[in-house]
This record gives C-alpha cells, structure tokens and sequence, in this order.
C-alpha cells in the first residue's frame, strides 16, 4: 500500500520521529498528535523545513478518551482520508516502584494501555467505514512473556497486543490492516538509563521496518527480526522452568 | 560514565544526562557542574567534566528554519555539519566554512568558534553566526547577536561551553552550483615555497591548506604538497551530498603500529603520489574537505592511551623562525607526528572574547601519547609559541599549563564574569586553577 497520508500518535517519541521523517522524505502528509505544543512545533518544523512536507498537529491529553473523536474529525477535515495511523506513545515504569504502589501501575495502564485501546476504537470504526487503510501500534516483546523485571510494562503491552489482534481479525474482512509492532530493545530516551549491548537496534532501523511492514501487510512485527526468535525460545520455555530463571 | 574526547586522553568519569527538547529547562542542580556536550569531536578536555556533569545534546537534532533569500540557517545546537550538508547541498547551498570533519555539532563549532580552510577569506563559524539562543542554569534564556546582548554573543563564541548552552543557533550558508571542487595540489620543497605559494594563493583561491612531511630535516624543511581549492563552476559537477563512511577501525590498535617507520610511509605515501611540480584534480568536497571521515573512528589507531594533537598560531614574521624551529625541534625529538597541517589565518576578526585564529601561521599535528617524553617536547614548543607571540588552540588540547593559557588568552579575566555558575570543564579548571 502506498502512504499518502500518515497520523502518528505520540509524535514526540523518538522511534515516531524516525518514521515521520523517513515519510515526510518520501512526500507523505503528516497528522502528528502529542501532548506537548512546543515539541510537535520543533518537530513540524524539521519536517517543513527538510523535507517540505505538509503536517498538521495538534495538542492535548492522547490519555483523554473523550478527545478522541473530535480530533480525528479535525484531523481528516485539515488533511483529508488517513491511510496509516501508528500509535506510539509509551511510558516504562519502574518495576520495583510498581511493587509498592498500585498507582503507578494504574498509571501506566493509561498511558500504553487504556488508551491506546480508546483510539484503536475510534481509529478502527474509522478505518472500518473507510474499507482500507492500516492501523499499527507500537506494543513490546516485553508482552510476549511476564518477566520478574518488568511485568507491569509487559502486562500493559500483552494486553495491547491481545486487543490489536481481536481488532485484525475484525477488521481483515473489510480491507483494513491491522499491524502489532514488538521492538526489542531500542536507543531511546526511554531506555537512557540502560546499560547498552549489541541487542540495542537505532530508531531509524525500527523505523524502517515499521515501513515495510504496513506497506506490506504484515501482521505482527518484530523489529530488529532477531527478537522473533528470541521470543519464540523464551516463550516455549515451561512456565515450571521459567519462574525459577532470573530475567 | 566513561567519556572521552578524540585524542582519548584524559580519560574522566561523568555523570552523561540526555538534553530532549531546547524548550526543555536544564536538568534540575545537583550540585555536580555541567557542560555542554556535542559530538566530543575535540581532542582534549574541553568537551570534558571529570567528576561532573555532561548534556549531551545529540537529540536537539532538528533543523527550525531556512530562508531561502538570505540564505539563514536556523537549527538547534546538537545538528551535525554531516546533517546540515545532506540538507543544503542538494539545494544548492554549502557552509559558510567548516573544520576537517563534519562529524561536528553547531553548538560545538561555536562554543570553539571553529576555523576552515578558507579562513583567509571567511574567517570563522562564529563570523557567520548571526543569532542563537543561550540558556543559563536560572532559567533565563537569551537571545543573543551582534545587537542584543552582544557582550553574551561575543563570549558564548569561543565560549567553550562555559557561558550557558546554546539550545539553537543561526547561521548564514553560502550559494554553489555544484558539490564538487576545483583542485590543486602543488609540492612544496621547503617552508619558503610554503610562504610564496601562500601568497600567491589567498587572493585566488577560496580554499588553501598544506601537508608537512615533519620527518623531514635541514634543507628540505617544510617538504610538502599545498593544496588549494575553488568551488567548481557550474556545469563541471553535480549537487550531490556525500555517502556514509566505509571503512571502521573496530578495535584499539596496539600502539607498536606507530613507529617512525609508519609513519614516514605515511608521509611518503601521501608525497609519492605527486609525480609533477602541479597536479589538478575536480574532486568532490567529502574528500576535499573531510579525508579522515571516511574512516570510523580512526582516532583508535593510537591505541588506548590515546594522542595529542597540538595546533598553534604564531603572527606573520619576517623569517618565519618560530615556525622553523618548532619543525626542527619535532624532527629533532622522533616522536613524528602522523598529520602536519600548515595553513595562514587572514586578518577577519573573530567576533569570540576567546576565538583561538588571529593573523598568522597556524599549525597542528598529531603525536601518540609517550607520557613524560611528549609532556617535555611540549612544554619546549609552548615556549617557542609563546616567545613567537603566538598561542595554543584549546579545541586540540588537553596539557598547556594554566600560566601558558594565560599568557596568550589576556581575555580571559574578562570572560571568567560571564561563565555560568553552574558551568565548568576539565579544560577550564585546568588552566584556571
Ligand atoms: C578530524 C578532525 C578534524 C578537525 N579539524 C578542525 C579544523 O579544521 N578546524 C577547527 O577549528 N577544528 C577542527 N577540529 C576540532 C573540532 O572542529 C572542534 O573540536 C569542534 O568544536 C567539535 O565539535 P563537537 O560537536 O564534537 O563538540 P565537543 O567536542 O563535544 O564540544 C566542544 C565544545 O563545545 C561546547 N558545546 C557543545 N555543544 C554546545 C552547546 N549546545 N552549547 C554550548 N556549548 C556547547 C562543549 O562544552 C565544548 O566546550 C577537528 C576535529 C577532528 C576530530
Ligand atoms: N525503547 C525501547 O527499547 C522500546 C522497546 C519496545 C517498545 N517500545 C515502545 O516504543 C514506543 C515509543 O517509545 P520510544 O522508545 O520512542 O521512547 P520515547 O522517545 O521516550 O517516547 C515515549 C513517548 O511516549 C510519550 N508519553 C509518555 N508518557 C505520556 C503520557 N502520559 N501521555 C502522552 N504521551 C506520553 C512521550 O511524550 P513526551 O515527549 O510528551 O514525553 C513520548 O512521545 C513506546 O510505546 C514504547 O513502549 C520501546
């Protein structure tokens, strides 16, 4: 398929930006939504100014579900018919935090979870009743697996997953793709304070996998391609194994 | 955190925080000092905090905005040259001057007002810098140029980091009509070849720079090939940008590998290829400009214990003796440096309280690091520059004594008001202390 009109949700992050620009290079429209004004302003205008592109953005709470709808209708009515929405903002709590208090597990079921599934809704029906177009949200190999290390950030990300999944076997009969994105571990602001190895991919690498695979209809992604079978060892392991592994 | 600067010498520890946004406020006082951080291309300790802080501003990477008319440039601070190139060559435009890597940031090239081969005729980065935004640790930010808050604008240039950071700048660019440079390599016998070629070169051509053969002793003193350069004329090329390098230097080369031997084959290799007095070539501007970036990292051919390079400029004199008999004083000690570069610097002021060009000759080589021999030979020639009138480029060094600076830095005093209390480098201690 081809990506003339692209929404990226979460356009601050640093995996969005790579797959923003990389669109913008190819001459594709952009909707860029977060919640910071004055990043999507330096982030339009990087854009504008390299790659002359066309993008319109907006501000304000993605979490919030009851925006939803109208920005999207402000959004097709300023840019025209979407063809690609990616949903990547994200947010990876301190697991041993998590354990001593339920909010911040609250907190990030909001931010990766509740909703993103909120515009996976709104974005599904639209795309529903358009007949094409692919919907991708970023989830996580940490979904693949509870962990000890980060189940909290891996529960959010499962739970995604399964929803993005239910919604592609709703959605293939209409002609609209639906594709789950799993990154190993990526160089980010929100892995900084990580210790890197050679398992770390760069953005611009994800990003041009996150490409490819919309344009060629995959369903699942697993970017850099190793972590598909990472995760295909780590998740035939016996849970009776498994739980006495520290990982 | 490790962190280290080209020459890998000295080797600090710091605490490296990421800067996302220049909307962003600083990180919040810890009270460990910060500087700003770019691509550490710098070979000393400038660019180093030991036991402090580093801002690394690799994610202030975006371009803010181009006018066309004026051919204005406005980018935040942690842009690289590489990138800036990508975006204005194909459009037509090049940089109003640039140091021999691209793999620099903007808010490095001005915080060491950096310098290029057309110094004679455009002066420095800091010449064309006509405003940019400089955050202190209270909050405040300021706009600065040579209207507003010119005393700022005139310290932050050449600044070394020291004054606040610099969260976008901008910059003039010049007009070309294709990527690629009109070149000619002359072979220098002695230094008075060096001067008359000079001479004969500055009006006409944009670009000049010489290779020294510093093994070289007695009557051909200053052997070397001159090298000049002038933007092709339209038609000769294409605007294409340059491609990514090729070759990396993946482990810490021992340090055997640099004898006097190598190095002298080095330094033949790059004479021998001259079979005639003048040799011309249309090259494009990557090598021209960038020889070394096409090799990763080759900084670790030295080995871990890293190198120096030590660049001076001494003013024009009637014998040219200082530069004599620091040549002689190098061939003398063994310890051959892999590069000599020898190029003059014209008389356009740099607008920076501390820029490092003044009217003169420059020079700059490479040593690897043989503890207290090299220390010495240093200290010998700091008194030659210093004798000379000249003085030490603080973007190359990692060793010039605090009496040293200040003896060819007078300005200094008067910059100490404007450092940011919050700010501070393993440089600035160093010669300050
Ligand atoms: C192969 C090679 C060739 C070179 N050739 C030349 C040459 O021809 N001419 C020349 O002049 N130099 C040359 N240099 C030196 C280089 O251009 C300078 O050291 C340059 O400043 C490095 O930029 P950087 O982004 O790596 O900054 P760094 O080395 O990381 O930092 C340099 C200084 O800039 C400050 N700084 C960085 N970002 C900011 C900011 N946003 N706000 C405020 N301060 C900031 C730092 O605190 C530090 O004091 C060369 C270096 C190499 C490795
Ligand atoms: N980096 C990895 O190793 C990795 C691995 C697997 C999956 N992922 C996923 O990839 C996606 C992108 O992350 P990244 O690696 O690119 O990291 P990033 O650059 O840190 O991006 C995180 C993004 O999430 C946004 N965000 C955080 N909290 C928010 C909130 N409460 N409301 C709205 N937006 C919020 C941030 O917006 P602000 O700019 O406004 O803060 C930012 O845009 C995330 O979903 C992440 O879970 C990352």
């Amino acid at each position: 398929m081809t990506i003339k009109n692209a929404l990226i949700i979460g356009a601050s992050s640093a995996i969005a930006q790579a797959v923003a620009r990389r669109l913008a290079s190819r001459g594709t429209a952009l909707v860029l939504w977060s919640r910071s004004a004055a990043r999507l302003e330096i982030i339009a205008a990087d854009l504008r100014v390299k790659y002359d592109a066309k993008v319109f953005v907006e501000a304000f709470d993605l979490n919030d579900a009851s925006l939803h709808q109208a920005a999207l209708d402000r959004a097709l009515a300023a840019q025209g018919p979407i063809d690609l929405a990616l949903i990547c903002h994200g947010n990876l709590p301190d697991q041993s935090a998590c354990e001593k208090d339920f909010a911040i597990v609250e907190q990030a079921f909001r931010i990766n979870c509740l909703g993103p599934l909120s515009l996976l809704t709104v974005l599904g029906n639209y795309f529903e009743s358009q007949g094409r177009g692919c919907l991708a949200a970023i989830s996580s190999v940490a979904g693949d697996r509870g962990r000890q290390s980060n189940y909290v950030y891996g529960t959010t990300k499962a739970a995604l997953s399964t929803f993005l999944a239910g919604l592609r076997n709703r959605l293939y009969p209409k002609g609209v793709r639906v594709l789950t994105i799993k990154p190993g571990f990526v160089d980010t602001p929100m892995t900084a304070h990580l210790k890197k190895s050679p398992l770390f991919a760069a953005p611009n690498k994800v990003a041009l996998d996150i490409i490819r695979a919309v344009e060629t209809g995959a369903c699942v992604l697993y970017t850099p391609w190793f972590w598909h079978w990472i995760m295909l060892i780590i998740r035939l392991i016996p849970e009776k194994i498994f739980r006495k592994l520290k990982m | 955190m490790r962190c280290r600067s080209w020459g890998r010498y000295p080797k600090t520890t710091e605490t490296l925080k990421s800067l996302r946004w220049s909307t962003d406020p600083l990180p919040a006082n810890d009270g460990l000092k910060v500087l700003p951080h770019g691509l550490g291309r710098s070979y000393g300790d400038v660019c180093l905090n030991q036991s402090g802080t580093l801002l690394v501003t690799a994610a202030l990477d975006h371009l803010l905005a181009f006018d066309e008319q004026n051919g204005l440039l406005r980018c935040e601070s942690g842009v690289s040259l590489d990138e800036v190139l990508r975006f204005l060559v194909p459009r037509g435009w090049f940089l109003p001057t640039t140091p021999g890597t691209k793999f620099v940031t903007i808010g490095g090239a001005i915080a060491n007002d950096v310098h290029g081969k057309n110094h004679h005729r455009a002066g420095t980065f800091g010449c064309h810098v006509t405003q940019f935004e400089l955050l202190r640790s209270n909050g405040e930010r300021l706009l600065c140029s040579r209207d507003k808050n010119a005393d700022w604008f005139a310290a932050t240039i050449g600044g070394l980091g020291l004054t606040g950071l610099i969260t976008w700048a901008e910059f003039k660019v010049r007009r070309m009509t294709n990527a690629w440079i009109e070149m000619e390599s002359i072979k220098l016998d002695d230094l008075g070849d060096f001067f008359a070629i000079t001479r004969e070169s500055d009006h006409d051509y944009e670009y000049t720079v010489s290779w020294l053969d510093c093994m070289a002793k007695g009557k051909s003193l200053g052997l070397g090939i001159f090298m000049r350069g002038n933007h092709a004329k339209a038609g000769v090329g294409d605007l294409a940008p340059h491609g990514e390098p090729r070759l990396s230097i993946p482990l810490d080369f021992p340090s055997f590998a640099l004898n006097g031997l190598s190095i002298r084959a080095f330094n033949t290799l790059y004479y021998a290829r001259l079979r005639q007095r003048v040799t011309k070539a249309v090259v494009h501007y990557n090598p021209f400009f960038y020889p070394l970036d096409s090799i990763n990292a080759w900084n670790r051919i030295y080995g871990s214990r890293g190198f120096f390079q030590y660049q001076f400029v001494v003013p024009f004199s009637v014998d040219d003796g200082a530069i004599r008999e620091i040549l002689k004083e190098i061939g003398d000690s063994g310890q051959g440096s892999f590069l000599a570069v020898l190029k003059t610097f014209g008389d356009i002021p740099s607008p920076g309280l501390l820029s490092f060009p003044r009217p003169g000759v420059t020079l700059a080589l490479d040593f690897p690091n043989r503890g207290a021999e090299t220390f010495r030979l240093f200290e010998r020639l700091d008194q030659i520059v210093l004798q000379a009138g000249g003085r030490i480029y603080p973007a190359k060094d990692a060793r010039m004594s605090a009496a040293t600076f200040q003896a060819s830095y007078p300005l200094w005093r008067k910059f100490t008001s404007y450092i940011d209390p919050a700010f501070s480098s393993s440089f600035w201690r160093r010669v300050t202390s």
